[in-house]
Protein backbone atom coordinates (compact mmCIF):
# COMPACT_ATOMS: atom_id res chain seq x y z
CA UNK A 1 0.00 0.00 0.00
CA UNK A 2 2.82 2.36 0.88
CA UNK A 3 4.68 1.63 -2.33
CA UNK A 4 3.92 4.98 -4.01
CA UNK A 5 5.55 4.05 -7.33
CA UNK A 6 8.60 2.70 -5.55
CA UNK A 7 9.19 5.88 -3.56
CA UNK A 8 7.45 4.52 -0.44
CA UNK A 9 10.51 3.16 1.38
CA UNK A 10 12.55 6.29 0.63
CA UNK A 11 9.72 8.48 1.88
CA UNK A 12 9.61 6.47 5.11
CA UNK A 13 13.37 6.85 5.48
CA UNK A 14 12.91 10.57 4.91
CA UNK A 15 10.28 10.68 7.64
CA UNK A 16 12.84 9.02 9.94
CA UNK A 17 15.38 11.71 9.06
CA UNK A 18 12.81 14.44 9.77
CA UNK A 19 11.95 12.99 13.19
CA UNK A 20 15.57 12.40 14.20
CA UNK A 21 16.52 15.87 13.08
CA UNK A 22 13.63 17.45 14.96
CA UNK A 23 14.34 15.57 18.20
CA UNK A 24 18.10 16.17 18.15
CA UNK A 25 17.67 19.87 17.42
CA UNK A 26 15.06 20.05 20.16
CA UNK A 27 17.56 18.59 22.64
CA UNK A 28 20.22 21.09 21.55
CA UNK A 29 17.72 23.96 21.66
CA UNK A 30 16.61 23.04 25.18
CA UNK A 31 20.19 22.99 26.47
CA UNK A 32 21.05 26.26 24.72
CA UNK A 33 17.77 27.76 25.93
CA UNK A 34 18.52 26.96 29.56
CA UNK A 35 22.02 28.41 29.20
CA UNK A 36 20.67 31.54 27.48
CA UNK A 37 17.97 32.02 30.10
CA UNK A 38 20.47 31.85 32.95
CA UNK A 39 22.84 34.14 31.04
CA UNK A 40 20.03 36.66 30.59
CA UNK A 41 19.27 36.58 34.29
CA UNK A 42 22.94 36.88 35.19
CA UNK A 43 24.18 39.98 37.00
CA UNK A 44 27.35 39.92 34.92
CA UNK A 45 26.88 42.63 32.27
CA UNK A 46 29.06 40.99 29.63
CA UNK A 47 27.27 37.63 29.84
CA UNK A 48 23.93 39.41 29.75
CA UNK A 49 24.96 41.41 26.68
CA UNK A 50 26.19 38.32 24.82
CA UNK A 51 22.90 36.53 25.45
CA UNK A 52 20.91 39.58 24.32
CA UNK A 53 22.90 39.89 21.09
CA UNK A 54 22.43 36.18 20.44
CA UNK A 55 18.64 36.19 20.86
CA UNK A 56 18.21 39.46 18.96
CA UNK A 57 20.35 38.49 15.97
CA UNK A 58 18.87 35.02 15.65
CA UNK A 59 15.32 36.25 15.78
CA UNK A 60 16.04 38.94 13.19
CA UNK A 61 17.38 36.74 10.39
CA UNK A 62 15.48 34.07 8.40
CA UNK A 63 16.22 30.45 9.36
CA UNK A 64 17.04 29.55 5.77
CA UNK A 65 19.71 32.25 5.50
CA UNK A 66 21.31 31.11 8.78
CA UNK A 67 21.19 27.52 7.60
CA UNK A 68 22.90 28.35 4.30
CA UNK A 69 25.46 30.52 6.08
CA UNK A 70 26.36 27.67 8.40
CA UNK A 71 26.22 24.94 5.77
CA UNK A 72 28.08 26.64 2.91
CA UNK A 73 30.29 28.64 5.25
CA UNK A 74 30.96 25.56 7.39
CA UNK A 75 32.04 23.58 4.34
CA UNK A 76 34.45 26.36 3.44
CA UNK A 77 35.79 26.49 6.99
CA UNK A 78 36.34 22.75 7.01
CA UNK A 79 38.12 22.98 3.65
CA UNK A 80 40.43 25.67 4.97
CA UNK A 81 41.31 23.47 7.94
CA UNK A 82 41.99 20.41 5.81
CA UNK A 83 44.13 22.55 3.44
CA UNK A 84 46.09 23.80 6.41
CA UNK A 85 46.59 20.26 7.68
CA UNK A 86 47.89 19.27 4.27
CA UNK A 87 50.19 22.26 3.88
CA UNK A 88 51.80 22.12 7.29
CA UNK A 89 51.72 18.44 8.20
CA UNK A 90 51.13 16.77 4.83
CA UNK A 91 48.11 15.03 6.28
CA UNK A 92 45.78 14.30 3.40
CA UNK A 93 42.44 14.26 5.08
CA UNK A 94 39.23 15.52 3.56
CA UNK A 95 36.26 16.18 5.79
CA UNK A 96 32.91 16.66 4.18
CA UNK A 97 30.67 18.97 6.13
CA UNK A 98 27.67 16.88 7.00
CA UNK A 99 24.27 18.28 5.99
CA UNK A 100 22.56 16.50 8.89
CA UNK A 101 24.97 17.99 11.42
CA UNK A 102 24.56 21.43 9.84
CA UNK A 103 20.80 21.05 10.08
CA UNK A 104 20.83 20.00 13.75
CA UNK A 105 23.31 22.76 14.63
CA UNK A 106 21.41 25.55 12.88
CA UNK A 107 17.93 24.54 14.00
CA UNK A 108 19.15 23.93 17.54
CA UNK A 109 21.02 27.24 17.51
CA UNK A 110 17.99 29.16 16.20
CA UNK A 111 15.48 27.65 18.58
CA UNK A 112 17.89 27.95 21.50
CA UNK A 113 17.21 31.69 21.24
CA UNK A 114 13.44 31.21 21.30
CA UNK A 115 13.63 28.64 24.10
CA UNK A 116 15.83 31.04 26.05
CA UNK A 117 13.10 33.69 26.01
CA UNK A 118 10.48 31.12 27.06
CA UNK A 119 12.61 29.77 29.91
CA UNK A 120 13.53 33.26 31.12
CA UNK A 121 9.88 34.26 31.46
CA UNK A 122 9.09 30.98 33.21
CA UNK A 123 11.99 31.25 35.68
CA UNK A 124 10.89 34.76 36.59
CA UNK A 125 7.38 33.48 37.27
CA UNK A 126 8.63 31.22 40.08
CA UNK A 127 7.93 32.83 43.42
CA UNK A 128 11.07 34.16 45.09
CA UNK A 129 9.87 32.91 48.47
CA UNK A 130 10.16 29.34 47.18
CA UNK A 131 13.84 29.86 46.38
CA UNK A 132 14.47 31.53 49.73
CA UNK A 133 12.75 28.65 51.49
CA UNK A 134 15.02 26.22 49.65
CA UNK A 135 18.10 28.19 50.72
CA UNK A 136 16.80 28.23 54.29
CA UNK A 137 16.75 24.43 54.17
CA UNK A 138 20.45 24.60 53.42
CA UNK A 139 20.15 23.51 49.80
CA UNK A 140 22.98 24.58 47.52
CA UNK A 141 22.31 26.35 44.19
CA UNK A 142 22.23 23.17 42.15
CA UNK A 143 19.79 21.46 44.52
CA UNK A 144 17.54 24.54 44.57
CA UNK A 145 17.58 24.49 40.78
CA UNK A 146 16.82 20.79 40.50
CA UNK A 147 14.20 20.44 43.21
CA UNK A 148 12.49 23.83 43.28
CA UNK A 149 13.15 26.15 40.36
CA UNK A 150 13.15 23.66 37.49
CA UNK A 151 9.93 21.73 38.33
CA UNK A 152 7.99 24.92 39.03
CA UNK A 153 9.45 26.73 36.03
CA UNK A 154 8.35 23.91 33.71
CA UNK A 155 4.72 24.54 34.58
CA UNK A 156 4.98 28.06 33.18
CA UNK A 157 7.30 27.12 30.31
CA UNK A 158 5.32 24.22 28.82
CA UNK A 159 2.83 26.22 26.69
CA UNK A 160 5.71 28.21 25.17
CA UNK A 161 7.82 25.07 24.69
CA UNK A 162 4.97 23.34 22.92
CA UNK A 163 4.62 26.33 20.59
CA UNK A 164 8.35 26.41 19.86
CA UNK A 165 8.39 22.69 19.17
CA UNK A 166 5.59 23.01 16.61
CA UNK A 167 7.47 25.77 14.79
CA UNK A 168 10.71 23.77 15.02
CA UNK A 169 9.04 20.73 13.50
CA UNK A 170 7.95 22.76 10.49
CA UNK A 171 11.37 24.40 10.21
CA UNK A 172 13.00 20.99 9.68
CA UNK A 173 11.49 21.05 6.17
CA UNK A 174 14.13 23.65 5.25
CA UNK A 175 16.99 21.15 5.47
CA UNK A 176 15.73 19.70 2.20
CA UNK A 177 17.05 22.87 0.56
CA UNK A 178 20.65 22.27 1.70
CA UNK A 179 20.58 18.73 0.35
CA UNK A 180 19.45 16.54 3.21
CA UNK A 181 17.09 13.73 2.15
CA UNK A 182 14.26 14.36 4.58
CA UNK A 183 10.70 13.53 3.59
CA UNK A 184 10.14 16.90 1.93
CA UNK A 185 13.11 16.48 -0.39
CA UNK A 186 12.18 12.92 -1.33
CA UNK A 187 8.62 14.03 -2.07
CA UNK A 188 9.77 17.01 -4.13
CA UNK A 189 12.16 14.84 -6.15
CA UNK A 190 9.46 12.24 -6.72
CA UNK A 191 7.01 14.94 -7.83
CA UNK A 192 9.46 16.28 -10.37
CA UNK A 193 10.32 12.82 -11.68
CA UNK A 194 6.78 11.47 -12.00
CA UNK A 195 4.87 14.72 -12.61
CA UNK A 196 2.41 13.73 -9.93
CA UNK A 197 3.01 16.20 -7.12
CA UNK A 198 -0.14 15.52 -5.13
CA UNK A 199 0.58 11.79 -4.74
CA UNK A 200 3.78 12.56 -2.82
CA UNK A 201 3.35 15.98 -1.28
CA UNK A 202 -0.09 15.43 0.27
CA UNK A 203 0.99 12.35 2.30
CA UNK A 204 4.01 14.28 3.56
CA UNK A 205 1.75 17.15 4.62
CA UNK A 206 -0.47 14.60 6.38
CA UNK A 207 2.61 13.15 8.12
CA UNK A 208 3.46 16.60 9.52
CA UNK A 209 -0.10 17.00 10.76
CA UNK A 210 0.11 13.58 12.39
CA UNK A 211 3.39 14.32 14.17
CA UNK A 212 1.92 17.64 15.33
CA UNK A 213 -1.20 15.93 16.69
CA UNK A 214 0.83 13.30 18.56
CA UNK A 215 3.05 15.99 20.09
CA UNK A 216 -0.02 17.97 21.12
CA UNK A 217 -1.24 14.91 23.02
CA UNK A 218 2.15 14.41 24.69
CA UNK A 219 2.31 18.06 25.72
CA UNK A 220 -1.19 17.88 27.17
CA UNK A 221 -0.07 14.96 29.34
CA UNK A 222 3.11 16.75 30.42
CA UNK A 223 1.06 19.80 31.26
CA UNK A 224 -1.15 17.69 33.47
CA UNK A 225 1.87 16.19 35.20
CA UNK A 226 3.57 19.50 35.95
CA UNK A 227 0.29 21.01 37.12
CA UNK A 228 -0.26 18.40 39.82
CA UNK A 229 -1.00 20.28 43.01
CA UNK A 230 -2.27 23.41 41.24
CA UNK A 231 -5.94 22.51 41.12
CA UNK A 232 -6.18 21.25 37.56
CA UNK A 233 -5.24 24.33 35.53
CA UNK B 1 25.13 63.39 -9.00
CA UNK B 2 28.57 62.80 -10.48
CA UNK B 3 30.05 63.22 -7.04
CA UNK B 4 27.92 60.49 -5.59
CA UNK B 5 28.69 57.98 -8.32
CA UNK B 6 32.41 58.78 -8.04
CA UNK B 7 32.20 58.27 -4.29
CA UNK B 8 30.32 55.05 -4.84
CA UNK B 9 32.94 53.76 -7.28
CA UNK B 10 35.66 54.66 -4.80
CA UNK B 11 33.83 52.75 -2.13
CA UNK B 12 33.58 49.67 -4.28
CA UNK B 13 37.07 49.93 -5.73
CA UNK B 14 39.15 46.84 -5.12
CA UNK B 15 36.15 44.93 -3.86
CA UNK B 16 35.83 41.76 -5.89
CA UNK B 17 32.43 40.63 -4.65
CA UNK B 18 30.38 43.72 -3.94
CA UNK B 19 30.52 45.28 -7.38
CA UNK B 20 27.80 47.54 -8.70
CA UNK B 21 26.43 44.49 -10.51
CA UNK B 22 26.02 42.27 -7.45
CA UNK B 23 24.55 45.13 -5.47
CA UNK B 24 22.07 45.43 -8.31
CA UNK B 25 21.11 41.76 -7.78
CA UNK B 26 20.60 42.42 -4.09
CA UNK B 27 18.49 45.47 -4.90
CA UNK B 28 16.27 43.44 -7.26
CA UNK B 29 16.02 40.80 -4.56
CA UNK B 30 14.95 43.40 -2.03
CA UNK B 31 12.25 44.63 -4.42
CA UNK B 32 10.96 41.08 -5.05
CA UNK B 33 10.95 40.20 -1.35
CA UNK B 34 9.15 43.43 -0.44
CA UNK B 35 6.53 42.97 -3.14
CA UNK B 36 5.94 39.35 -2.22
CA UNK B 37 5.67 39.96 1.51
CA UNK B 38 3.63 43.16 1.23
CA UNK B 39 1.12 41.78 -1.27
CA UNK B 40 0.62 38.49 0.56
CA UNK B 41 0.17 40.32 3.88
CA UNK B 42 -2.39 42.75 2.46
CA UNK B 43 -4.43 40.09 0.64
CA UNK B 44 -4.08 37.73 3.61
CA UNK B 45 -5.36 40.43 5.95
CA UNK B 46 -8.36 41.15 3.74
CA UNK B 47 -9.18 37.42 3.69
CA UNK B 48 -8.57 36.91 7.39
CA UNK B 49 -11.03 39.45 8.80
CA UNK B 50 -14.24 37.84 7.48
CA UNK B 51 -12.79 34.37 8.10
CA UNK B 52 -12.06 35.26 11.72
CA UNK B 53 -15.61 36.50 12.23
CA UNK B 54 -17.09 33.39 10.60
CA UNK B 55 -14.69 31.15 12.54
CA UNK B 56 -16.75 32.06 15.62
CA UNK B 57 -20.04 31.26 13.90
CA UNK B 58 -22.66 29.18 15.69
CA UNK B 59 -23.16 26.96 12.64
CA UNK B 60 -20.73 24.07 12.56
CA UNK B 61 -20.79 23.89 8.75
CA UNK B 62 -19.39 27.43 8.62
CA UNK B 63 -17.06 27.16 11.60
CA UNK B 64 -15.56 23.72 10.93
CA UNK B 65 -14.33 24.23 7.33
CA UNK B 66 -12.53 27.40 8.41
CA UNK B 67 -11.05 25.59 11.40
CA UNK B 68 -9.90 22.80 9.08
CA UNK B 69 -8.29 25.35 6.74
CA UNK B 70 -6.35 27.07 9.51
CA UNK B 71 -5.41 23.74 11.09
CA UNK B 72 -3.94 22.38 7.86
CA UNK B 73 -2.11 25.56 6.88
CA UNK B 74 -0.72 26.13 10.35
CA UNK B 75 0.19 22.48 10.88
CA UNK B 76 2.25 21.90 7.74
CA UNK B 77 5.49 23.57 6.63
CA UNK B 78 5.14 26.52 4.26
CA UNK B 79 7.68 24.84 1.99
CA UNK B 80 5.29 21.91 1.42
CA UNK B 81 2.44 24.32 0.67
CA UNK B 82 4.65 26.17 -1.78
CA UNK B 83 5.67 22.93 -3.53
CA UNK B 84 2.08 21.73 -3.76
CA UNK B 85 0.96 24.98 -5.37
CA UNK B 86 4.07 25.46 -7.51
CA UNK B 87 4.11 21.92 -8.92
CA UNK B 88 0.36 21.45 -8.72
CA UNK B 89 -0.83 24.53 -10.56
CA UNK B 90 -0.14 22.84 -13.92
CA UNK B 91 -2.64 20.13 -13.08
CA UNK B 92 -5.64 22.37 -12.59
CA UNK B 93 -7.96 21.47 -15.45
CA UNK B 94 -7.80 23.84 -18.37
CA UNK B 95 -5.48 26.28 -16.69
CA UNK B 96 -2.93 26.09 -19.48
CA UNK B 97 -5.54 27.31 -21.97
CA UNK B 98 -6.88 30.08 -19.78
CA UNK B 99 -5.83 33.71 -19.96
CA UNK B 100 -4.25 33.38 -16.51
CA UNK B 101 -1.60 30.92 -17.64
CA UNK B 102 1.09 33.43 -18.74
CA UNK B 103 0.81 34.94 -15.26
CA UNK B 104 0.65 31.71 -13.26
CA UNK B 105 3.54 30.17 -15.15
CA UNK B 106 6.00 32.45 -13.42
CA UNK B 107 7.21 31.41 -9.99
CA UNK B 108 6.15 34.70 -8.43
CA UNK B 109 2.43 33.93 -8.46
CA UNK B 110 2.46 30.41 -7.02
CA UNK B 111 4.69 31.79 -4.27
CA UNK B 112 2.31 34.69 -3.73
CA UNK B 113 -0.68 32.32 -3.52
CA UNK B 114 1.09 30.01 -1.05
CA UNK B 115 2.25 32.90 1.17
CA UNK B 116 -1.17 34.54 1.09
CA UNK B 117 -3.03 31.38 2.08
CA UNK B 118 -0.48 30.71 4.80
CA UNK B 119 -0.55 34.15 6.39
CA UNK B 120 -4.36 34.31 6.07
CA UNK B 121 -4.60 31.12 8.14
CA UNK B 122 -2.35 32.46 10.92
CA UNK B 123 -4.01 35.88 10.88
CA UNK B 124 -7.47 34.31 11.07
CA UNK B 125 -6.49 32.52 14.26
CA UNK B 126 -4.90 35.68 15.73
CA UNK B 127 -8.04 37.73 15.06
CA UNK B 128 -10.33 34.96 16.19
CA UNK B 129 -8.51 34.85 19.51
CA UNK B 130 -8.73 38.64 19.83
CA UNK B 131 -12.46 38.66 19.02
CA UNK B 132 -13.10 35.92 21.57
CA UNK B 133 -11.29 37.95 24.21
CA UNK B 134 -13.66 40.92 23.89
CA UNK B 135 -14.80 41.95 27.37
CA UNK B 136 -18.35 40.77 28.11
CA UNK B 137 -19.27 44.18 29.47
CA UNK B 138 -18.58 45.84 26.10
CA UNK B 139 -20.91 43.39 24.36
CA UNK B 140 -23.62 43.82 26.96
CA UNK B 141 -23.34 47.59 26.71
CA UNK B 142 -23.71 47.41 22.92
CA UNK B 143 -26.75 45.14 23.28
CA UNK B 144 -28.24 47.54 25.82
CA UNK B 145 -27.91 50.31 23.21
CA UNK B 146 -30.00 48.16 20.91
CA UNK B 147 -27.22 47.56 18.39
CA UNK B 148 -27.74 44.80 15.86
CA UNK B 149 -25.19 41.99 15.58
CA UNK B 150 -23.60 43.61 12.53
CA UNK B 151 -23.41 47.06 14.02
CA UNK B 152 -21.93 45.67 17.21
CA UNK B 153 -19.31 43.75 15.21
CA UNK B 154 -18.41 46.87 13.24
CA UNK B 155 -18.40 49.45 15.98
CA UNK B 156 -17.47 47.56 19.15
CA UNK B 157 -15.92 44.16 18.65
CA UNK B 158 -13.69 44.59 15.59
CA UNK B 159 -12.04 47.91 16.55
CA UNK B 160 -11.10 46.64 19.99
CA UNK B 161 -10.09 43.23 18.63
CA UNK B 162 -7.77 44.84 16.06
CA UNK B 163 -5.98 46.67 18.82
CA UNK B 164 -5.65 43.58 20.94
CA UNK B 165 -4.36 41.59 17.96
CA UNK B 166 -1.70 44.16 17.10
CA UNK B 167 1.31 42.68 18.98
CA UNK B 168 0.61 39.15 17.69
CA UNK B 169 0.05 40.47 14.18
CA UNK B 170 3.38 42.30 14.30
CA UNK B 171 5.05 38.96 15.03
CA UNK B 172 3.21 37.42 12.10
CA UNK B 173 4.51 40.14 9.76
CA UNK B 174 8.09 39.45 10.86
CA UNK B 175 7.48 35.72 10.54
CA UNK B 176 6.23 36.26 6.98
CA UNK B 177 9.32 38.30 6.06
CA UNK B 178 11.53 35.46 7.27
CA UNK B 179 9.40 32.77 5.69
CA UNK B 180 9.60 34.54 2.33
CA UNK B 181 13.23 33.40 2.11
CA UNK B 182 12.02 30.04 0.82
CA UNK B 183 10.76 31.73 -2.36
CA UNK B 184 14.34 31.31 -3.57
CA UNK B 185 13.77 27.55 -3.59
CA UNK B 186 11.36 27.83 -6.53
CA UNK B 187 13.88 29.85 -8.56
CA UNK B 188 12.63 33.29 -7.50
CA UNK B 189 15.34 35.95 -7.24
CA UNK B 190 14.32 37.35 -3.88
CA UNK B 191 16.89 38.57 -1.33
CA UNK B 192 17.94 35.04 -0.41
CA UNK B 193 17.92 34.10 -4.10
CA UNK B 194 20.34 36.95 -4.81
CA UNK B 195 22.58 35.81 -1.96
CA UNK B 196 22.59 32.25 -3.30
CA UNK B 197 23.48 33.55 -6.74
CA UNK B 198 26.36 35.65 -5.43
CA UNK B 199 27.56 32.72 -3.33
CA UNK B 200 27.50 30.35 -6.31
CA UNK B 201 29.22 32.85 -8.59
CA UNK B 202 32.09 33.90 -6.28
CA UNK B 203 32.12 30.96 -3.85
CA UNK B 204 32.02 33.45 -0.98
CA UNK B 205 29.46 32.13 1.51
CA UNK B 206 30.28 34.50 4.34
CA UNK B 207 30.14 37.70 2.31
CA UNK B 208 27.02 36.66 0.38
CA UNK B 209 24.94 35.44 3.32
CA UNK B 210 26.14 37.79 6.05
CA UNK B 211 25.31 40.76 3.84
CA UNK B 212 21.79 39.50 3.17
CA UNK B 213 21.38 38.63 6.88
CA UNK B 214 22.18 42.25 7.70
CA UNK B 215 19.52 43.46 5.25
CA UNK B 216 16.93 41.13 6.79
CA UNK B 217 17.92 42.32 10.24
CA UNK B 218 17.35 45.95 9.24
CA UNK B 219 13.96 45.09 7.73
CA UNK B 220 12.99 43.17 10.88
CA UNK B 221 13.89 46.13 13.08
CA UNK B 222 12.00 48.52 10.81
CA UNK B 223 8.85 46.35 11.13
CA UNK B 224 9.38 46.00 14.87
CA UNK B 225 9.62 49.75 15.42
CA UNK B 226 6.68 50.43 13.13
CA UNK B 227 4.48 48.12 15.23
CA UNK B 228 5.85 49.56 18.48
CA UNK B 229 4.84 52.98 17.19
CA UNK B 230 1.38 51.74 16.20
CA UNK B 231 0.89 50.09 19.58
CA UNK B 232 1.88 53.29 21.32
CA UNK B 233 -0.67 55.21 19.31
CA UNK B 234 -3.53 52.72 19.28
CA UNK B 235 -3.08 51.19 22.71
CA UNK B 236 -2.46 54.51 24.47
CA UNK B 237 -5.56 54.03 26.61
CA UNK B 238 -4.07 50.84 28.07
CA UNK B 239 -0.81 52.41 29.21
CA UNK B 240 -0.42 52.72 32.98
CA UNK B 241 -0.59 56.29 34.22
CA UNK B 242 2.85 57.50 35.08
Amino acid sequence: MLDLQGYGPRLLEGAGVTIQLALLSLALALVLGLITASAKMSRNRLIHAIATVYTTLIRGVPDLVLMMLLFFGGQMGVNVISDMLYDSFEIDYYISFNAFAAGVLTIGFIFGAYMGETFRGAFMAVDNGQIEAGRAYGMNNWLVFRRIRFPQMMRHALPGLSNNWMVLLKTTALVSVIGLSDMVRVAAEASRATHEPFVFLLPVAAAYLMIASVSEWIFARLQKRYNIGFGGH
Amino acid sequence: MLDISAWFNDLLAGNLIFTAQTLGYYWEGLVTTTQLVFLSLVIGLVMAVPLAVLRGSKHPWIRLPIYFYTYVFRGTPLLIQLYIIYYGVVFVDGIQDSFLWPVLREAFYPALIAFTLNTAAYTTEIFHGAIKATARGEIEAARAYGMSQNLMMRRIILPSAFRRALPAYGNEVIFMLHASAIASVVTLMDLTGAARFVYARYYAPFEAFLFVAAIYLCLTFAILYFFRFLEKKLLAHLRPLS
